[in-house]
């Protein structure tokens, strides 16, 4: 494994594709956004470029700060909601019988097959007034209504009124535990696949039950992957920008959507870099705590 | 019938995997109080499957399974009265020694000061007193181990399983290990079920040892018995080494045997064997290296008496392993250097005489 290193040459060959990838469609992209986070946006909306920080102090004025808030809190709901979907589904991949794992991974995963865009407009047609689901309730209710009506009492049942499911942050948070499921299922079930089974029988043995053993043994053991399944969850939910803006109403923008509208509507490039990279610095930050975290655990007491 | 003295009765227990995997064959025995039991075979054999039973983490196909007495059928492992101290330790990587070995008395809502008390003791059992604030990957393979001993025996249990507890450490420490398990058995009286490959540790360690290959126990006997008198070529052949002729029966005289051994006849003649029970037919012959004698000139006062050359010889320290061939026959003798150079004129190429007493021949009839 460790001779083809020593190899300069085969090193250097196989590592340049990618390398240039990188450089030349991200980093370079990446210093160009940089530089205009710090310009200024001309009367056209073209960029003048100059150093001052006034497009990050408007980032964090209040109304920006409440978007922030806003998608922080959208995300951390998601995240939450995926987990409390998710856990039990990755355990369940886990513990299943070998020749069904696969064809269940295959199911978490199947989803990616299709279309982003496509996917969401599938939540439309289901959330939407007259929407799948609200046709669903209102056959339902009519059933009801009908069943209520033998017993003369059918006005118990009022009028059928569809629920607004659609265009607001509800809907946001819907897609987006829909959408980044896979993303928290895959590490975890990744870590508990891992996991030496012998822990669990060890609690058991020793006279816990499978609740007692899920909390005090099979979570603490998979918190690695429940972290990192939950980090990458809540940072790709918090830079969303598809989903809010085909799902969410007036009351569930969040700072992808601000950011899409700098670099369109707006024509205000250099804010939208400043806000781009105030997402970015929020991200690191998160990964570092994450990693201190991780570091402080592995290092002797 | 079990009586007080059986703490474990195995009945009739069949554990089968699917439609052609029988891992465990109508195993029946009795495994008594405060007594170090052995469940030796090769890989494979059934053995682990037999004290996963023991411990719920499997049922059986059919049979039962009484553990003092109860009926076990249906009784979940966390619902049973004993232990087990795993092959891969299972010492829990995120916890302390205390809280590792404090788990199980915490799940069964003891009070905290017993706790404290009680994981004192254990792990004051096993020497591990000044560790009990360290986590599992500050400590040595050994001392994981002893995790996982204090760990099950603060539980008190009834009966304490291990599975293959030995494997995994070098081969001193494993010696080691082996007196102190046996001291510790003593000391606390809990009944040991051991799992082992290894026949030196079941031998060293166990009063009794069920010898398992295929699903079923061949035999079940203490240690010397098994040794010395194994009851088919299975055995014998497992339990340390054994040189193994094919012979026939071809007689019966007062109390004994007269065997034909193909490729020693031209040379000892018939075999004359101890043996009570009725013999016919294919039977095996077999003699233990180390009951073999070397001597330059014939021992004519031996009945049973050869000569040899010598193949080869391999050196271990403690002893010789003289390889010897007569025509078809291929012997081992075991030699102890009981001085030094005490075989000097045993080389390669030499002939020597063998021979070796009647009464130390088995006959082995399946």
């Amino acid at each position: 494994m460790e001779s083809w290193r020593n190899n300069r040459l085969v090193f250097a060959v196989l590592a340049l594709p990618p390398t240039a990838w990188l450089v030349i469609f991200f980093t370079v992209p990446l210093i160009i956004m940089w530089v205009y986070s710090f310009a200024e946006r001309g009367p056209q909306g073209q960029i003048e470029l100059a150093i001052n920080f006034a497009n990050y102090a408007r980032a964090i004025e209040w109304i920006h700060l409440g978007i922030i808030w806003k998608s922080i809190w959208i995300a951390a709901v998601t995240t939450l909601i995926t987990f409390l979907i998710g856990f039990p589904l990755a355990m369940g991949i886990a513990f299943a019988p070998a020749r069904w794992k696969n064809v269940l991974l295959l199911l978490v995963i199947l989803p990616f097959w299709t279309n982003l865009l496509i996917r969401t407009y599938a939540w439309i047609a289901v959330l939407r007034t007259r929407g799948f689901l609200n046709f669903g309730l209102e056959w339902a209710h009519e059933k009801l209504t009908i069943l209520f009506g033998f017993f003369g009492t059918a006005q118990v049942m009022g009028e059928f009124q569809p629920l607004e499911l659609l265009y607001n942050q509800k809907a946001v948070v819907i897609g987006l535990v829909y959408v980044y499921l896979p993303f928290l299922v895959l590490p975890i079930y990744a870590t508990i696949e891992k996991l030496d089974k012998s822990y669990l029988e060890a609690s058991l043995d020793l006279g816990a039950g499978h609740w007692r053993t899920l909390f005090s043994v099979t979570m603490p053991l998979a918190l690695p992957g429940i972290i990192s399944g939950c980090l990458l969850a809540f940072i790709l939910s918090m830079g969303t920008f598809l989903t809010p803006a085909l799902l969410g109403g007036t009351d569930s923008e969040m700072i992808g959507n601000l950011i899409a509208r700098q670099f369109s509507s707006s024509r205000d490039w250099p804010f939208g870099s400043a806000l781009s990279f105030l997402l970015l610095y929020l991200t690191f930050i998160i990964l570092w705590v994450r990693a201190s975290l991780a570091g402080r655990k592995a290092g002797p007491l | 019938m079990p009586d007080s003295n059986t703490i474990i009765t195995i009945r009739n227990v069949v554990k089968r995997f699917g439609s052609s995997v029988t891992a465990v064959n109508d195993v029946s025995l009795d495994i008594r109080r405060g007594e170090f039991f052995a469940l030796l075979g090769p890989s494979g054999c059934g053995k682990t499957t037999l004290l996963r039973m023991l411990a719920g983490f499997e049922s059986p196909s059919e049979g039962e399974i009484l553990i003092d007495g109860e009926d076990m059928d249906g009784v979940e492992p966390n619902k049973r009265s004993v232990n087990m101290v795993f092959q891969s330790y299972a010492v829990f990587p995120h916890m302390t020694v205390h809280q590792n070995v404090a788990y199980g008395l915490k799940v069964a809502g003891t009070p905290k000061g017993e706790i404290n008390q009680r994981v004192g003791e254990a792990l004051a059992l096993v020497q591990l007193e000044s560790m009990a604030d360290r986590k599992p990957d500050q400590l040595s393979g050994g001392q994981r181990q002893r995790v996982a001993l204090a760990r099950a025996l603060v539980k008190k249990p009834k009966v304490l399983l291990l599975d293959e507890p030995l494997s995994a450490l070098d081969a001193k420490l494993r010696e080691q290990m082996q007196l102190e398990l046996v001291r510790l058995q003593k000391s606390v009286g809990i009944t040991f079920v051991i799992v082992t490959h290894d026949q030196n540790e079941a031998l060293s360690m166990a009063d009794r040892i069920a010898v398992m290959e295929h699903g079923n126990v061949l035999q079940l006997a203490p240690p010397a018995e098994l040794y010395e008198y194994p009851n088919c070529r299975f055995v014998a052949d497992f339990i340390g080494k054994m040189n193994l002729f094919d012979g026939q029966v071809v007689g019966a005289r007062d109390g004994r045997v007269v065997v034909r051994v193909n490729a020693l006849s031209d040379r000892v003649g018939d075999l004359e064997l101890p043996y009570d029970g009725e013999a016919r037919g294919g039977v095996g012959v077999a003699i233990r290296p180390e009951k073999l004698r070397l001597s330059s000139s014939e021992p004519v006062d031996e009945p049973v008496r050869l000569r040899t050359r010598i193949m080869e010889v391999v050196y271990y320290g403690d002893e010789n392993h003289v390889f010897l061939e007569a025509g078809e026959a291929k012997f081992t003798a075991n030699l102890q250097n009981v001085s030094r150079g005490a075989h000097a004129g045993v080389v390669r190429g030499e002939d020597v005489w063998i021979s070796w007493r009647q009464e130390d021949t088995l006959l082995l009839t399946s």
